[in-house]
């Protein structure tokens, strides 16, 4: 990712900020600017919200692949988690053994490193996600 | 009244044995055990570092108690393991709190930058500059592998907001004590540190704690025996108990805030954790007092007492040191290489 999507990025990404249609209450996580259900009447008028961190586990797969960046952490869990606000966000869930994770598993968003742009280049920080209880 | 708000620490999930590091090293399994009091050490995991562990540290201070960003005034953070060379760990910690109107800065002094940081916002809110101000000590301490080192060099974190409203523990006094002595250093680029053995002892860690704790109690006129509770910067199990008993402390004062046995040396995140330890036990007009310890060498003695505002502070908002202690997954040597990124590099 280049450094300035990042940049722009970097709220969201470590604080978990979204924005709500102040029309049809929906709350939309990467943030967007206009409603898609409401349309022009939500211009102008998307107001920022924080998600809790909470959800669960949606859906998930296991990569075993030697994706680049990744090969270190592998096998690792990639999930589909339902917030209670709303949106469906992806991430990894980690400090966990792959074959406890389950569809429902309560878990919340920790503060990690998500990718390193080569030995010289920046760090991208963000969310992942730790079950609540074992 | 100017002293402690609010504070959180981050110990990460991941342990190692000493014993099995010792099987590594071809030592006998209770060396460590015996001769350093040191039984685990918390490692990493592959995605975290000085930042990550300072962020979750933050996050159950907030939990605890809430004080938003636009009311602090002030970020540092203290490691000697920031992840960048150039580019702050504080002003991450700023966007991550919304805290944009702050003075920020990283702090390194080996193991004392944390309790350095914690001085800098205590004089900056008692001068009147800032309200609050957050003060971290944080790292993934770097040992070389088969050095002593690698018994004990560990990754925890605590963050502390300091202020003068609600305050949980008042800073009743500070001072520090700095002598240019080379125990313990490390070069621009080398990867790991290197020390003087047996002479990180006597003249450095001993000398420099005691000639601290000297110094605060006589500013404070206290006596060891006033005190509840002891905290020294822990770089094994061992040091503190010996450093205590020659300043006149007991075993009972020193040992609720002693956790290197069971995770290691957390460096900048030592004291402070240390501190906090207490902090989760610790009732109204307890006094504490806490003594760190930099390589290079210095220390930072504080002389703090609880208040009756610990009564209405919500602790159980957040995981407790020991709790995280005891939520502990235990790795081989070859994982923990992995975790650390020593293995030389695969694409």
């Amino acid at each position: 990712m280049v450094v300035p999507r990042f940049w722009r990025e970097r709220r969201s990404r470590y604080s978990l900020i979204g924005t709500r249609c102040p029309v049809c209450g929906t709350v939309y996580f990467p943030p967007r600017s206009v409603c898609p259900k409401c349309g022009r009447k939500s211009v102008g008028k998307m107001e920022e919200v924080q998600l809790s961190g909470k959800g669960k586990v949606y859906s998930y797969t296991i990569v075993h692949q030697n994706v680049i960046g990744y090969k270190y952490q592998k096998p690792y869990v990639m999930a589909i988690i339902e917030t209670p606000e709303g949106p469906k966000l992806t991430g990894q869930i980690v400090d966990v053994e792959p074959e406890k994770v389950h569809i429902g598993m309560p878990v919340h968003a920790v503060f990690r490193r998500i990718a390193e742009d080569g030995k010289a280049g920046i760090i991208q920080y963000g969310y992942k996600f730790i079950p609540d209880e074992e | 009244m100017v002293g402690i708000v609010t504070y959180g620490s981050y110990i990460p999930i991941y342990r190692i044995k000493t014993a099995e590091i010792a099987r590594m090293w071809g030592d006998k399994p209770e060396h460590p055990e015996k001769g350093l009091g040191l039984f685990a050490k918390s490692v990493p995991a592959y995605d975290e570092d000085a930042a990550t562990i300072a962020v979750e540290a933050l996050r159950n201070a907030l939990r605890r108690k809430n004080i938003p960003g636009d009311k602090i005034g002030a970020i540092f953070v203290g490691s000697e393991s920031h992840p960048y060379a150039v580019k702050p760990t504080a002003s991450l910690i700023a966007e991550v709190l919304g805290a944009y109107r702050a003075h920020a800065a990283d702090l390194e002094f080996a193991c004392k930058a944390g309790t350095a940081a914690m001085q800098n916002v205590y004089a900056m809110v008692k001068a009147g500059m800032i309200d609050y101000g957050v003060a971290i000590g944080t790292d993934t301490s770097q040992g070389q592998p088969g050095d002593a080192l690698d018994y004990s060099a560990s990754a925890g974190g605590t963050a502390y907001i300091i202020g003068k409203d609600e305050v949980i523990a008042e800073i009743n006094h500070t001072v520090s004590f700095v002598t240019d002595t080379p125990d313990f250093w490390r070069r621009e680029g080398q990867r790991y540190p290197s020390h003087g053995g047996r002479f990180t002892g006597e003249p450095a860690y001993f000398k420099h704690i005691m000639s601290t704790a000297k110094m605060l109690m006589e500013e404070a006129g206290t006596k060891p025996e006033d005190y509840d509770y002891v905290v020294f910067h822990q770089p094994n199990g061992k040091f503190p108990y010996r450093v205590g008993k020659r300043l006149g402390f007991k075993e009972e004062q020193i040992k609720p805030g002693l956790i290197s046995p069971y995770i290691g040396n957390t460096y900048s995140g030592g004291t402070p954790t240390g501190l906090s330890t207490v902090l989760d036990i610790a009732k109204p007009e307890d006094r504490i007092i806490a003594v760190s310890f930099g390589s290079g060498a210095g220390s930072d003695a504080f002389d703090i007492t609880v208040t009756d505002e610990m009564e209405n502070f919500n602790r159980d908002a957040a995981p407790k040191v020991w709790d995280m202690i005891n939520r502990a997954k235990y790795i081989d040597y070859a994982t923990y290489l992995k975790f650390r990124r020593m293995i030389v590099e695969v694409d």
